[in-house]
């Protein structure tokens, strides 16, 4: 790891709805310039909370946020952290509200000051981009699941983020369209934060994997000796398994773990 | 499922600049509104046809969306003939049918199918955002305009919110009945609409803020009135410049 100055730098940040328990408790959160940190953790445990705080639209009880080496508070602040952070939403319904494709790529861009002809340009070479070509005037609602989850990234890639904030993107995603989006996350270059529930997505595309709980989030480093259960033919007659590697880390030894 | 079957086609009609047949729909239609007399009413229907003609749209489709219409328009000829004082005209029964009562029934139906048809011919033949942003151009305001776009856009994830509510209603066993149970049930059912609706519009309010929403929006649309709008601009106000002076009696018939 590098000595560089962090993107983001949370310390000791508190949030909890009003009258609700402590979501995230005094948490710390760092994000240097060269990471892909990936967070899997349970349902209600505070990770979309995480990426709302960070783009400001939730606001902390307390706690300090540095983003980009200044410390942000108020919305002025947050509306540059918005405009260099992208982050994808889980439901993509709620991050196409164009009725087009193209429209809704290039709306970002519009809104930075970029001209019609530039902000088409930039949509249309970001389209080209995720392999979204022929999708221009397309409606965003007729889109399908997997449609609408590349439009969306091309939407927030759209904006040239300096770092990226995905929230379960693969969720539901058929075996193509992961496969697709991990392809792109590969060729990214900038820095991301992935949340998912999927070991094996965030093995292949991130460096780090952080877990969070009781409002906290923590790097689980200790390898765990465990077993799986698991299905396959012929799977109630006596076999053994190939002695591959065993230890997380190692996605294939659990992808790929046939009778020998 | 909302579709726009009228919205695809290669027709004249759907190749004009979506400004003008809002423009002209909008003319014709108040036009036709205050007509009282047939002469003009029939012309206007007449009009109406000859759009539709040009528009070649799916005859079926077209009258099954008439059917529509005509279906409240039986309901005006059951009880405005009948319910209108004047002279008149036939008995049915204890009831008994006025002149006047009769020409109203039957100007309401020219006109409320004329402009209709016109409707069809020139609104639906362009998909809706091309309406919004024809509107846009046509200086409706910005609000107006991106509440019916948005509104357009969310009613279909509403549909499918209601659809899944009332799915898992049903997989329950409920069954609707006139009860207070059913009763109860939609009201759930309607309050929890609402309470996602707000949810999902807070969403769409961070996801544009996000994307650097400085509550101003941007149309990407150009508009270009070529020679056949022209023509069309000629022709559909001679047609609608005819129908006034048909009602003012400036012609005879």
């Amino acid at each position: 790891m590098t000595t560089a100055s962090p993107i983001i730098d949370l310390k000791g940040v508190s949030f909890g709805y009003p009258g609700g328990p402590l979501i995230l408790r005094e948490l710390d959160f760092t994000l240097l310039p060269e990471d892909r940190v990936g967070i899997i953790a349970p349902n209600g445990s505070g990770k979309t909370t995480l990426f709302l705080l960070i783009m400001g639209l939730l606001k902390p009880l307390s706690g300090r946020m540095q983003i980009f080496g200044k410390e942000v508070r108020e919305e002025k602040g947050f509306t540059e952290v918005r405009r260099r952070i992208g982050l994808l939403f889980q439901d993509a319904d709620d991050q196409l509200f164009s009725p087009t494709v193209l429209e809704d790529v290039a709306f970002g861009p519009l809104n930075l000051g970029k001209s019609k002809a530039e902000a088409l340009a930039i949509a249309r070479r970001t389209l080209d981009f995720l392999g979204l070509n022929g999708f221009e005037d397309r409606i965003t609602f007729k889109l399908s699941g997997g449609e609408k989850r590349l439009v969306s990234l091309a939407t927030v890639l759209a904006m040239e983020p300096e770092v990226l904030l995905l929230d379960e993107p693969v969720n539901g995603l058929d075996t193509r369209t992961r496969t697709r989006l991990m392809e792109v996350l590969l060729q990214l270059t900038i820095p991301f934060v992935l949340i998912s529930h999927e070991l094996d997505f965030l093995t292949a595309t991130t460096m780090t994997i952080y877990t969070m709980a009781d409002g906290r989030i923590r790097l689980d480093q200790e390898l765990t000796l465990h077993q799986h259960l698991h299905a396959h033919p012929l799977g109630a007659s006596p076999h053994e398994h190939c002695p591959t590697g065993a230890a997380h880390g190692d996605s294939s030894a659990h992808a790929v773990d046939k009778p020998c | 499922m909302l579709r726009e079957p009228f919205a695809a086609g290669d027709s004249f009609l759907h190749r004009l600049d979506p400004r003008i047949r809002l423009a002209a729909a909008v003319v014709y239609s108040c036009a036709v509104a205050v007509c009282r007399e047939f002469p003009a009413l029939l012309s206007a229907l007449v009009v109406a046809v000859a759009l539709i003609a040009l528009a070649r749209l799916r005859a079926a489709e077209v009258f099954k969306r008439l059917l529509v219409v005509n279906g409240l328009v039986v309901f005006i000829w059951a009880v405005i003939p009948f319910t209108f004082p004047g002279e008149a005209l036939f008995r049915l029964g204890p009831f008994t049918a006025a002149r006047e009562g009769v020409a109203l029934a039957a100007q309401i139906t020219l006109k409320s199918n004329a402009i209709v048809i016109a409707f069809m011919a020139l609104v639906a033949t362009m998909p809706f955002a091309t309406a919004g942003h024809a509107l846009h151009r046509l200086r409706v305001p910005d609000k107006i305009v991106h509440l019916l776009l948005m509104t357009y856009r969310y009613i279909f994830v509403l549909e499918q919110e209601y659809l899944r509510l009332a799915r898992a209603a049903a997989i329950r066993g409920f069954r609707p009945g006139t009860n207070l149970h059913t009763y109860r049930t939609y009201a759930y059912l309607i309050g929890m609409l609402f309470v996602k609706a707000i949810d999902r519009a807070e969403r769409v309010r961070w996801a544009m803020l996000c994307r650097g929403f400085k509550r101003k929006f941007y149309s990407l649309h150009e508009f270009k009135a070529g020679r056949g709008s022209v023509i069309f601009l000629i022709f559909i106000s001679a047609a609608v410049l005819g129908i006034a002076a048909l009602e003012l009696g400036a012609v005879a018939w």
